[in-house]
């Protein structure tokens, strides 16, 4: 049985945020007296994660995917309950544990900007206690897992956004972490890159059985790579289970673009019982249920005098923009 | 704590922060040679200071060129290591990058205090050991064993206490955010230590020794080189020396349970 790595039990977060009022007068106000309250980021979430499970975090902006993540990995102290990630308590950031995870974060950067990388990551071995010829191997494998070669030895200042980003992945994983908590890792990258990072991950997840804990606001990373996905919606969890479950609930139709052989036979299929989205000349396109497909299409071919068809999922990002705005998925 | 990989870090400090200022040739010349011209200036004020007076708070000129000394020694060595790193904490707290400081198996306070260093502060070094020698010769001062061991004592616990003022001031970031005048207002104080504490009136000489103990960081290690110190001075510089640094360790555990990490 696959053991939990990760344990959060009625995890809350509070912080303390001071607010200005518009204007000149708000601004000496501010000032001399300040307004601050306490605002409560996560409330009372619970949730495990598997050994060499991927995960990815869902949420709009602000609804505490980052918070969760920092937490996780011992950054931030939780203001209530209790968190075990590979047996540890994160927040007291002990040596072994600290070796076991990483952070990535796709707009903050650890290499160092003036030197070619290769120095950030012989620097990251000595810290993580590697020798040398150990980090040698480390960095020759992660640099052809990644396919970078030459941008090894090119200060960090002139590579493309997407080299430092591979870069920073290598100089993150030279100590072989098992947890990975990547936070938006493929902000700003473009869509090879994108894919590229992703290919990465699913190797690296494959090959060594890590851990992965994702937020991103690419919907591509989140169906590449996670099976399971948590959705975070104002501090709470509003869903978390399967990916392609969640999908199914909040898109239970499928479209069906039916090229009819002559405008005749598309007026009769318009006037079969189907619901029609809309029709334009001999091209018809309806709605059908997502456990009625089949049938559907079965008495389609048999009935109708069909020239072409085309199964249309409704774009993901359309259902995933419900999600983020979304509280209640009713699952 | 393990020495051997502290020692094995700090060597890839060292190579990577040369390695990084050395990518920038002119800056470092600049910095040569400001450093040339602000001891000159520093000497060229003080021989002014005494056109008209044999004496300053009971220091003559040729005394005085020991604190000069000592200061430039200092200011050599805040500009190598505090000023590069020690402010860096400031940047690192606001955009979050201390981050990736604090999930790496190693000291937070020694990576962030010690990672960078400034090699034209080296030369400051050099030209305060330079004008030291001078001094020793100028003013006669005999060289002993004793003389050697509470030079170093007195000067190792003047970097002590330097350098946790600053990390104190830095620290606070955590709450403050933004402390870049704090640290500025320090180094201005810092340039008062060129000066015999003799020489500031009673309530001045109160707040440097008490509030701000710039006194101790420049005035006691010159009183030991000229054999004018007494003891109990030099004990009390080691026990505020020790009771800065480890309050300024305790202070940086607990300012970091308050640390928020920046959003992203």
């Amino acid at each position: 049985m696959v053991q939990n790595i990760i344990d959060v039990r009625n995890l809350s977060k509070s912080f303390d945020i001071s607010s200005k009022e518009q204007g000149l007068k708000g601004t000496i106000k501010h000032f001399f007296r300040r307004q601050t309250k306490s605002l409560k980021v996560i409330k009372d979430i619970s949730f495990e994660i598997k050994e060499g499970e991927i995960v990815g975090f869902l949420g709009a902006n602000g609804a505490g995917k980052t918070t969760i993540l920092k937490m996780l990995c011992g950054l931030i102290y939780p203001s209530e309950g209790s968190i075990l990630v590979s047996g540890y308590l994160p927040f007291r950031r002990k040596e072994n544990f600290l070796k076991n995870i990483t952070l990535i974060m796709g707009q903050k950067q650890q290499l160092i900007w003036d030197l070619p990388p290769i120095e950030s990551f012989y620097l990251n071995a000595s810290i993580y206690d590697l020798d040398k010829f150990e980090a040698k191997k480390r960095i020759k494998k992660l640099s052809e897992m990644l396919e970078i070669d030459e941008e090894l030895f090119i200060p960090v200042r002139k590579l493309s956004l997407g080299q430092r980003m591979k870069s920073e992945l290598l100089a993150a994983l030279i100590h072989e972490p098992n947890i990975l908590f990547l936070d938006e890792p493929t902000l700003g990258l473009d869509i090879n890159a994108q894919r590229n990072l992703r290919k990465f991950l699913q190797k690296y997840n494959k090959e060594t059985n890590a851990t992965i804990c994702l937020t991103s606001h690419y919907m591509k990373d989140i169906t590449s790579l996670c099976k399971r996905v948590i959705c975070v919606h104002d501090g709470t969890i509003s869903y978390d289970g399967k990916l392609d479950l969640l999908l199914k609930k909040l898109s239970p139709v499928k479209e069906i673009l039916i090229v009819c052989r002559s405008v005749e036979d598309a007026i009769k299929l318009e006037n079969s019982g189907f619901t029609v989205k809309n029709k334009i000349k001999n091209e018809i396109t309806i709605i059908v249920e997502n456990n009625s497909t089949t049938s559907s299409l079965k008495t389609i071919l048999n009935n109708f005098d069909i020239e072409d068809l085309y199964i249309n999922e409704p774009p993901i990002d359309e259902i995933i923009g419900k999600i983020l705005i979304k509280k209640d998925y009713g699952i | 704590m393990n020495f051997k990989k502290y020692l094995k870090v700090y060597k890839k400090f060292l190579h990577t922060s040369l390695a990084s200022e050395l990518e920038y040739k002119t800056n470092i010349l600049i910095d040569l040679i400001t450093a040339i011209l602000s001891l000159i200036g520093s000497i060229f004020l003080l021989s002014i200071f005494f056109q008209n007076n044999t004496s300053i708070g009971g220091w003559g000129f040729e005394q005085s060129l020991i604190i000069q000394g000592i200061y430039t020694v200092l200011n050599g060595i805040t500009n190598t290591w505090f000023n590069p790193n020690l402010t860096e904490i400031v940047k690192h707290i606001r955009e979050g990058t201390l981050d990736f400081v604090l999930l790496k198996p190693i000291d937070s306070q020694f990576f962030i205090s010690l990672k960078k260093i400034a090699p034209s502060g080296f030369l400051e070094i050099i030209l305060g050991f330079c004008l030291l020698i001078y001094c020793i010769k100028i003013n006669q001062i005999n060289l002993n064993l004793t003389f050697f061991t509470l030079c170093l004592i007195t000067i190792i616990c003047s970097i002590c206490i330097l350098y946790s003022i600053w990390f104190f001031i830095s620290t606070t970031t955590i709450w403050f955010i933004k402390t870049w005048n704090a640290t500025e207002v320090l180094r201005s104080f810092l340039y008062i230590g060129r000066f015999p504490l003799n020489s500031f009136s009673f309530s001045l000489r109160v707040f440097f020794s008490v509030f701000i103990p710039i006194a101790f960081i420049t005035t006691i290690p010159s009183e030991v080189f000229l054999g004018i110190s007494q003891l109990w001075k030099i004990l009390l510089e080691v026990i505020v020396a020790l009771v800065f640094l480890l309050t300024s360790r305790k202070f940086w555990l607990f300012a970091l349970k308050f640390y928020s990490s920046a959003s992203s």
